[in-house]
């Protein structure tokens, strides 16, 4: 502060310092200014259909965090998510459009329940069965990953139409895997609604707390979180890949192989969703793995990537906002009668006032950023078609 | 359409560093890459399929009724043709050196083949000897019509410079606001029916709206712009049904009338299959012939083309960038609000969360796939129908396949099963326009 031959320009008071303060602080608060305005909008649709928001609003922060056990439901609640999110952050990054986070999930879901419940790995101890399965859901997710990265890398198919057309062919895998009678393959024969055949017990992520739902996947989520972080920021492949994504052309020239960059993002994104998947079904409250059971993850985790502008750390709070408003909407609907799918125009209106961040700046006079360190937090996620 | 898979290895993109040779092996070019792949295709059809297929003849009909010319095929002789002609083109292909531009032809004449070739087995498989071609192509072009409008959406928007994989949402949004209006108004048919359909396409215009707004005016990146107007149509609609549609108590309504063009609809063979059917079908068409004349052939059109290409330039000569890519954009959604009233209002009647089902990115696909050019792209769209059209009646045919029934699910992800190799195949020389996806800022 007193460094000699610096002097502090004229007039700075402590008004301005707070000024300063406050556009500096912009990559935290336009996400949270993000949120407030979505639900502004939100208590105007509430209104439009004849309910009180206060109410709404009330019910819904209540059934998310009013109790120990509203507070372990939300975590429970976004442990999917914030693997997710990661997943698709990391895509971001590299400057990559993962939207396969959805079909990702689904296939390390299933290679987990496949290994989980395998007859041949039955009375195998959870220490080794356990590593086994999130590893299963690691490859099952990392082939399903590494597919848009090689025909992206090789041929210049878009990831954004691949991994969307990777979604449905999941899904319909899944589907068929889990339900087909004839021939069985992983169908649970004696079971009334069609469901995969059940993991055995040491396959299953132990509960943090027992009966609350929250399973030992919220602690690997998190170790993740550090994971990614430390790659992306404290290796050199980790600089390889933040290159590539702010210029390929910089990248290029600096002699990395952007096409060995994609793929390699695209496949270790794929396994992180693998890890969400398997982590779901396997520490989930049925220990068995039915089509539906991942719907929307993947899309949503999208959001939370983007709220949490791809921050590793920063996807943390975004999902738990994701998953306490989803843990919280039965309540809302419960005591104020609105429907559940209420929550979903509050998120996508959440994730478009923070892609549009120039309204909710315009709104909370909130200055763009000069520099260019603080604009690379916020690099363009992607570029149009060009390969 | 299928030119797209013999384009010359001279339209790579400009901007890619001369190709550095792989270390341990030749690297294989895209032609000699097919080639291998027909190749293997070829020996596995000589070897393992055409000796296990049922030796009875398959009869092909061609048009409805009495007396129609039908041809009749013989799938083990054809399979083994097929399979030997797949092997002889995959060995042109791999020696592109020697064989020169034949061997650009040789994969093209491939994959013309390719049609034939999944009629064929797939009838030899099933119980049932014949097939009616005539029906199956126009269900392919009807089921085809939202794909193909929603390419337009597509091609208006990027053709100035905005891409927009919104157009699934804008789709969603029509479909169900359209359909919420027709519930509203006693889905009765009559004259609310034609109000619902202006409505859903007006509600695809405002969507498109939003996109513009957020992409053009704050330059918010295009591709989350998308994004967020797909989530937004996802929870408008279900929530407009939760709380609309459900407390009606309305399951279903009348769609909008079949009708028949005269004179054409009498026309043998055809004419019954293709030339009867209900309006949106039909204005598919007339859509695609106003948007080659507008786009290529319009003021309008060239302002459209000049701002997604460079938009600078277009703003120097006096063009205004802004009002231009809106206009474009918007354009674009209603014709997605449009396909969006497809669903609901001609074809099922009622409304379900997530009824577009993935058809607004297949839409996009085939709008890279046609190289962003309309009559291009209504191939792909019609590719795309095809698909889907032979994976409905597949199962209808009850084929199986090494003893199991082919699995329903299998069938339903035919198209996007398609729509990769497509792409994979073919989005490499597609150059889309110069400066989509790049925010315009005006100049000062």
């Amino acid at each position: 502060m007193s460094e000699p031959g610096r002097r502090d320009p004229p007039g700075r008071g402590l008004a301005s310092r707070l000024i300063e303060t406050y556009f500096r602080a912009a990559p935290v608060t336009v996400p949270i200014y993000a949120v407030l305005t979505a639900a502004a909008v939100g208590s105007l649709v509430i209104l439009a259909v004849g309910s009180n928001p206060v109410d709404a609003y009330g019910a819904l922060l209540s059934g998310a965090a009013g109790s120990p056990g509203a507070i372990a439901g939300t975590l429970a609640r976004s442990t999917p998510y914030i693997i997710a999110a990661l997943a698709v952050a990391f895509g971001f990054k590299a400057g990559l459009f993962n939207i396969g986070a959805e079909g990702q999930l689904l296939m390390g879901a299933l290679a987990a329940a496949w290994v989980g419940s395998s007859p041949a790995l039955a009375g195998l101890p959870a220490v080794a069965y356990l590593p086994l399965v999130l590893m299963a859901g690691a490859a099952g997710g990392l082939l399903w990953g590494g597919i848009p990265g090689v025909l992206k890398a090789r041929t210049g198919a878009h990831e954004v139409i691949v991994t969307i057309m990777l979604n449905a062919i999941a899904l319909g895998a899944v589907a068929w895997v889990v339900t087909s009678p004839d021939p069985v393959l992983l169908l649970d024969t004696t079971a009334s609604v069609p469901h995969s055949r059940p993991m055995a017990a040491s396959a299953r992520l132990p509960e943090l707390i027992a009966g609350s739902g929250l399973h030992l996947g919220f602690v690997v989520a998190l170790a993740l979180c550090a994971v990614v972080w430390f790659v992306l920021e404290r290796t050199t492949l980790g600089f390889e890949i933040r290159t590539s994504g702010v210029s390929p052309n910089a990248a290029r020239y600096a002699g990395m192989s952007v096409p060995r960059i994609i793929i390699l993002v695209l496949a270790a994104a794929g396994a992180l969703a693998g890890i969400g998947g398997a982590g779901e079904v396997s520490g989930g409250p049925n220990g068995y793995l039915t089509p539906g059971l991942l719907r929307n993850i993947g899309f949503d985790s999208i959001a939370i990537a983007l709220l949490a502008r791809a921050n590793p750390f920063a996807i943390i709070p975004a999902a738990l906002l994701w998953g306490g408003l989803l843990s919280g909407a039965p309540l809302m609907q419960l005591r104020a009668d609105l429907s559940l799918d209420l929550v979903l125009i509050i998120q996508a209106l959440i994730i478009l006032f923070v892609a549009a961040d120039a309204i909710v700046r315009f709104l909370f006079r909130v200055r763009r950023p000069k520099r260019d360190d603080e604009l690379g937090e916020q690099a363009i996620f992607a570029k149009g078609w060009g390969v | 359409m299928l030119l797209a898979m013999v384009d010359l290895p001279a339209q790579d993109k400009p901007t890619r560093p001369p190709r550095t040779p792989r270390r341990g092996f030749t690297r294989l070019s895209r032609l000699q890459t097919i080639g291998v792949a027909y190749l293997l295709l070829g020996v596995t059809l000589v070897v393992q399929v055409a000796g296990a297929l049922d030796p009875a003849q398959v009869v092909f009909l061609f048009g409805l009724g009495d007396g129609v010319p039908q041809v009749g095929v013989q799938p083990a002789a054809f399979t083994l043709g097929t399979g030997l002609l797949f092997v002889l083109a995959g060995v042109v292909a791999l020696g592109e050196r020697w064989t020169g531009r034949y061997a650009g032809v040789a994969l093209l004449v491939a994959t013309v083949l390719f049609v034939p070739l999944v009629l064929v087995t797939s009838l030899a498989l099933s119980a049932a000897g014949t097939m009616n071609v005539v029906p199956l192509m126009g269900e392919s072009l009807r089921v085809g019509t939202p794909v193909a409008l929603g390419a337009l959406a597509g091609l208006y928007a990027e053709r100035s410079g905005v891409v927009n994989i919104g157009i699934e949402g804008m789709m969603l949004a029509g479909a169900g606001v359209g359909f919420v209006v027709y519930a509203v108004l006693g889905a009765a048919g009559g004259w609310p029916l034609y109000v619902s359909v202006v409505v859903a396409v007006a509600v695809g215009g405002l969507m498109a709206a939003l996109h513009a707004l957020l992409s053009v005016t704050f330059r918010t990146d295009q591709i989350v712009s998308g994004v967020a107007i797909n989530l937004l149509a996802i929870g408008l609609t279900s929530f407009l049904r939760r709380e609309v549609l459900l407390p009606l108590g309305i399951g279903g309504g009348s769609t909008l009338p079949t009708i028949e063009i005269p004179l054409l609809a009498d026309l043998p063979l055809v004419g019954r299959s293709l030339f009867v059917g209900k309006p949106i079908y039909f204005t598919m068409f007339l859509i695609f012939a106003l948007t080659q004349v507008v786009l290529f052939r319009s003021a309008w059109g060239l302002r459209v083309r000049s701002v997604g290409e460079n938009p600078h330039a277009a703003e120097t000569l006096g063009i205004d960038v802004v009002k231009t890519r809106y206009q474009a954009v918007i354009v674009g959604g209603l014709l997605a609000g449009l396909a969006g009233a497809w669903f609901t209002l001609e074809t099922v009647g009622t409304f379900d969360n997530l009824i577009t089902n993935g058809k607004g990115f297949i839409a996009l696909a085939a709008l890279i796939f046609g190289k962003w050019r309309p009559w291009s792209a209504f191939g792909g769209a019609v590719l795309f129908g095809f698909a889907e059209a032979l994976g409905r009646r597949i199962q209808l045919l009850d084929v199986s396949v090494g003893g199991f029934p082919v699995p329903s699910q299998f069938l339903q992800v035919l198209p996007f099963v398609v729509t990769i190799v497509v792409l994979a195949g073919a989005i490499g020389r597609a150059i889309p326009p110069a400066s989509v996806g790049v925010p315009f800022e005006r100049s000062r």
